[in-house]
């Protein structure tokens, strides 16, 4: 309908001949195309391939959790059996506790340490600014892999720089990957140490778009520098440490890489999964034991419930705090 | 005479002392890496543990590869391969996708653009399962195919991008071109991904040191013979976990040229980084 109008429209000066007005037109017709639908070729290319290699596979995670699957034979639908099944499943509450530890150990200690920094590199006359930024974010940018591996060697048994250091004060040399509790704590500190200088920067950004006459106003008003950071800086940081807590939870329910390479590789972390996660079991159940694949589709939808229930419950409770 | 907030917010020696400590502890496992990478092994095992680096690197470096089983240098291929088609393809993708969301009018572009940022939401494990049975089913196993082609595009790329586009680039500019009769695509290349570069290198900057450093997913889809360099790093450290100097100083290689290009374009990813939490 609108095409035909646009032709028919007489052009202003008379064409010096029918074939150049053709041409025009035709020029006029690819350029409303192009306008109109060009866009979409734009985008395409983003919704193609996560559709093909992101969506697709994610409902078929939820469509493989309702059956018997075999990677390589046969699948029969059960239903929710593989759910029900994970409620008695011992090792998965095993999962379950370590994940939650080591979520814990990492996301609290983290969290606070990144917001002192961040109220420190936030000083008006702080000399050496970018230094400072660069260097805490810098283990942000070597991969999990080399961590995992430098720390492990820190954290060894018998030639550790983290015993030596404790023998000093007496401590006997502790066997991190043979119990629950040092395991975790080696495991968060990898985390903690690549993660906090990237949060202090988050907090940072937040910090600095609060605005400084707040502060002024407090500062008349007789505020120390104490409740002025209760009163005006935390409340206004609100929305971004939500954002940095969610994200951190995100990161927390999917640890897999620290663990794994801790435990050179064994993908049942330690030998009495003292620190196997909710991602190393899934992979054990769905991709090391090929036949068990519905199973494990199960267990990544339960990690994924539990992300969506645990930020949900940071979200308010981080909003009703900072209140 | 100085205002209050200056006051406030002066900087006190403890506050120094305090940011020193935190960058050393942040640097202290770098120093570290290179102390034992250029260590020999007889030295590493002794206590106290040295402190300072040693003249081996070379000869550690050597052992990795002469070494058959790490396949190191084929990972490093194999690494820089994908690292710079994934980094490419999302600038592009993402700076195309983010140009049409902020400056072109089309049906829907709202819903598609919010579409987008829910799937950032989205933990990318949760589809590894059946992903991994799809490469099979592809004969994508144990191939770059694999860990390349599922990261061409990126929300985050796209999101950032428009972003940055609708501040960056005024209509004017844009009906500019189209009065001058260049196609859409044409402004997009010749007015537009000029007028990105600032943001498009930081996302550059920040999609290769992910590619580079991912490590999960090639894991799982690659095998020992055909690693990326994070992949051969992992068997490394597994397989000869008493040659500490050797996997040290693989490790190292790995690093560096990342904390190189840190070091020179640190500025800029820190501002990307803090510039794109104040957006979101």
């Amino acid at each position: 309908m609108s095409l035909s109008a646009t032709t028919a429209r007489p052009s202003p000066a008379a064409p010096p001949s029918p074939d150049v007005s053709r041409r025009r037109r035709r020029g006029r017709l690819l350029n409303r195309l192009d306008v109109k639908y060009s866009p979409y070729l734009y985008i395409a290319p983003f919704f193609l391939i996560f559709g093909v290699f992101g969506l697709y596979p994610m409902l078929r995670t939820a469509w493989m959790s309702l059956h018997d699957w075999d990677m390589i034979g046969e699948h029969s639908f059960i239903g929710f059996d593989n759910y029900t099944r994970l409620f008695s499943d011992e090792y998965f509450w095993n999962a379950l506790v370590n994940t939650f530890g080591m979520f814990a150990l990492s996301t609290i200690p983290q969290l606070l340490l990144a917001l002192f920094l961040a109220n420190l590199l936030n000083r008006t006359f702080l000399r050496a600014k970018t230094f400072f930024r660069m260097a805490i974010f810098v283990p942000n940018v070597v991969s999990v892999a080399a961590v995992a591996i430098v720390f492990g060697m820190l954290f060894q048994r018998e030639f550790g720089l983290f015993n030596w250091l404790l023998s000093f004060v007496g401590v006997d040399p502790v066997d991190w990957d043979g119990h629950r509790w040092s395991s975790w704590t080696a495991i968060s500190t990898m985390v903690n140490w690549r993660w906090t200088g990237y949060n202090t920067l988050i907090l940072l950004a937040g910090m600095q778009a609060i605005p400084k006459d707040l502060y002024e106003a407090a500062e008349i008003d007789g505020a120390g520098p104490w409740r002025q950071f209760w009163q005006i800086t935390l409340p206004m940081l609100k929305p971004t440490f939500i954002f940095v807590v969610i994200l951190s939870t995100i990161g927390g329910m999917q640890l897999f890489t620290e663990p794994l390479l801790f435990g050179n590789g064994n993908i049942i972390g330690g030998n009495q999964r003292e620190f196997q996660t909710l991602a190393m079991y899934m992979y054990e159940m769905g991709i090391v034991n090929l036949n068990t694949a519905g199973y494990g589709a199960a267990v990544a939808w339960a990690i994924f419930m539990i992300i969506v229930v645990v930020s949900l419950f940071n979200f308010l409770l981080v909003r009703r705090t900072a209140k | 005479m100085i205002s209050a907030s200056q006051r406030l917010w002066r900087t006190s020696p403890l506050t120094y002392l305090a940011l020193v400590l935190a960058a050393l502890l942040s640097i202290y496992p770098f120093y570290y890496m290179l102390v034992i990478a250029s260590r020999s092994l007889d030295n590493i095992n002794d206590v106290p543990p040295p402190l300072t680096p040693g003249g081996a690197f070379g000869d550690n470096f050597g052992r990795v590869l002469d070494n058959d089983a790490a396949n190191f240098l084929k990972g490093m291929m194999n690494s820089i391969i994908v690292s710079s088609v994934v980094t490419l393809s999302v600038v592009l993708t993402g700076s195309l996708a983010g140009f049409a969301f902020a400056k072109l009018k089309f049906r829907g572009s709202n819903a598609l653009l919010l579409a987008i940022i829910v799937t950032m939401m989205i933990p990318t494990q949760m589809g590894l399962i059946p992903l991994w049975g799809m490469m099979q089913d592809l004969g994508w196993y144990d191939t770059l195919y694999a860990v390349t082609v599922p990261f061409l595009v990126s929300a985050f790329g796209v999101f950032m991008m428009r972003q940055y586009a609708s501040q960056a680039i005024s209509d004017e500019l844009i009906e500019a071109g189209r009065v001058d009769g260049a196609s859409t695509f044409r402004i997009y290349w010749s007015i537009v991904l000029p007028a990105l570069r600032p943001a498009a290198g930081v996302l550059g900057l920040l999609t290769f040191m992910e590619t580079w450093n991912s490590f999960l997913w090639p894991y799982a889809i690659l095998s020992p013979e055909n690693p990326t360099l994070q992949v051969s790093l992992s068997f490394l450290s597994y397989a000869y976990y008493t040659d500490y100097s050797q996997v040290f100083a693989a490790t190292a290689i790995g690093t560096i040229p990342l904390v190189i290009v840190f070091l020179v374009f640190g500025r800029q990813i820190i501002g990307g980084i803090m510039e794109g939490a104040v957006k979101s």
